[in-house]
């Protein structure tokens, strides 16, 4: 047989996840000098990740990243095989069998849990199902927020708790013009919280949020960001890290803070937005649900850049009927893929997936959330995912085994035999369509379908 | 308010923002590298990339640096976009410690 990546033996590439590592291993792989086919699996039936369902509502221009996804969409070296799970309506084993190569590429789907008692109860959330419920993800549709109560408290200081600290602060007014699903802006125009208290462990010069993030909370119609002046108060350690030239962002982030913190308080606004520091959740009580939290105070202790918390004994309790916390993510493992339990991620080298022993799994490539870890923009995945297609194409010699590869035609057999209705990117594009054409008379640039029953009816 | 490359990137062009653009939104001359508003989707993903902070928020532009929002709004489009990390210009290490970097 004819050389690999050639007109005559195309690579074959099944990428799993569509979200933005996917888009930038496709991109990343149509671009390069070989010939190749991509398949793109995608367990729901629109593609885009955590563009479509993750980035909030009110951040519509960062939701343009979409536009250049569309551009690699078009190529007819990219197919779109979506509302196909990996695991359960096709294995990996089947994709190894029908693909050269198979890059995972499903994010982080899980959050990390608190560890603490009560972390149950009704009325404590995880950030992830208020963001997908907000952004009409159909795994979150017919999640309940009770929003009776007058304080809402988030666990975390990064940008989704920053997303979901502004959406619970913003007016409907505010709201009603971006994509946010309509099921969550009527819950939200009947929400009763006065109070949104972000509580980060450690203090105003390691919040992981960025400036433009923190920046909004100066700007809301009808809510008062609050820090308290003696929270401004750093020990010697966070004073050498802000006077660090790269450590700007941080120190960006303590400018504003502090101004905020300088700030009197905006009677005319009817909400506050109070960011906590030096503090960490040690016991979520209630009867039959959430009724306050019990929180702990926190010392730094370490080096500059490497301080960490330590609960110092002192409690507070602050009541409250609704917490979410948003203390990092975790990926979901798939059968016959290697999985790292306490990282919650592929474990892999450069890219490159690897067993328990650190041996490269032949085939197997990783990239984007459920690769490093859930950190970085969306942006930082393309870096990523550029990355590891670097690494599959210098394993291309060893990646033809000599087998004649069916690749997306295998797939559908399997898919036709076991009448699992599949959405191509043609599909998809009636459902945008439809999508775009909903949101126009009110104003929003889409109105989301929510149930997958609605989008498979949109493709006709 | 768009996101914007300023006078330190002048003589270095490192590129190392140009790797996490999701949009590919840096072009780029002899001198140093444009973004092009109506591309970029203000992400920031690119600013703390830079080894010599030449990129900003528009919202946090020193005012100094005012004049390069419209050099890049103006010169981007008409230049090739830089899709990929490039060497630095010749110097570039000598002019990242003259700027104290």
């Amino acid at each position: 047989m004819s050389t690999l990546g050639t007109e005559q033996n195309p690579l074959l590439v099944a990428i799993v996840g569509s979200g933005p590592s996917g888009f930038y291993a496709a991109e990343a792989l149509i671009k390069s000098d070989i010939t190749v086919k991509v398949d793109v699996l995608e367990r729901l039936p629109s593609p885009f990740g955590l563009v479509r369902s993750g980035v909030a509502p009110d951040h519509q221009k960062l939701k343009q990243a979409i536009k250049l996804y569309e551009k690699i969409a078009a190529s007819p070296d990219f197919n779109l095989i979506a509302n196909v799970t990996v695991g359960k309506d096709v294995t990996v084993e089947d994709l190894s069998e029908s693909h050269h190569a198979v890059i995972f590429t499903c994010g982080a789907e899980s959050d990390r849990k608190l560890g603490v008692p009560g972390e149950d109860l009704k009325g404590s959330h995880t950030a992830t199902e208020f963001v997908g419920w907000y952004n009409g993800h159909p795994d979150y549709r017919d999640r309940e927020f009770d929003l009776s109560h007058d304080v809402a408290i988030i666990i975390g200081q990064g940008n989704v708790a920053a997303d979901v600290s502004r959406i619970l602060s913003k007016t409907v007014d505010e709201l009603k013009h971006t994509d946010i699903a309509q099921h969550a802006l009527d819950t939200l125009a009947e929400s009763k919280i006065k109070e949104i208290h972000v509580i980060g462990r450690r203090g105003p010069a390691q919040a992981k949020l960025t400036p433009k993030e923190l920046r909004e909370f100066g700007e809301l119609a009808d809510c008062s960001p609050i820090v308290l002046e003696q929270d401004m108060i750093l020990n010697p350690e966070s004073e050498k890290e802000l006077e660090e030239k790269s450590n700007i962002a941080s120190k960006k982030i303590y400018d504003l803070f502090y101004e905020f913190s300088k700030r009197d308080i905006d009677s005319s606004k009817s909400k506050k937005c109070f960011f906590s520091f030096l503090m960490g959740p040690k016991e979520l009580v209630g009867n039959s649900r959430l009724e306050k939290v019990v929180l702990e105070k926190n010392g730094l202790s370490g080096e500059p850049f490497k301080q960490s918390a330590r609960g110092t004994g002192e409690t507070i309790e602050l009541e409250s009927g609704i917490l979410f916390r948003s203390i990092g993510y975790r990926g979901v493992p798939i059968e016959g893929v290697p999985f790292h339990e306490s990282w919650g991620t592929i474990p892999n080298d450069k890219g490159r997936v690897t067993d328990n022993d650190n041996n490269v799994v032949s085939q197997f490539y990783t990239a984007g959330w459920i690769k490093r870890g859930p950190s970085g923009i969306i942006g930082t995945n393309r870096a990523c995912s550029v990355e590891t297609v670097g690494c599959l194409l210098q394993d291309l010699p060893n990646l033809d085994d000599g087998s004649k590869k069916l690749g997306a035609a295998a797939i559908y057999t399997i898919l036709d035999s076991n009448n699992i209705r599949h959405v191509n990117y043609a599909e998809w594009k009636k459902i945008d369509a439809k999508e775009i054409e909903r949101g126009e008379p009110k104003g929003k640039p889409r109105e989301k379908y929510t149930y997958i029953d609605e989008m498979l009816s949109a493709t006709d | 308010m768009t996101t914007i490359v300023t006078e330190n990137c002048k003589n270095c062009r490192f590129t190392d923002c140009v790797t996490v653009c999701p949009v590919a939104c840096f072009h780029y001359d002899d001198d140093m590298l444009y973004i092009d508003p109506d591309v970029c989707i203000d992400c920031s993903a690119c600013i703390p990339e830079c080894p010599v902070q030449a990129i900003f928020e528009g919202d946090d532009i020193p005012e100094d640096q005012e004049k390069w929002i419209e050099i890049n709004a103006e010169k981007a489009p008409d230049l090739p976009v830089c899709e990929e990390q490039m060497d630095p210009l010749p110097g570039a290490e000598e002019r990242k410690s003259e700027l104290g970097f």
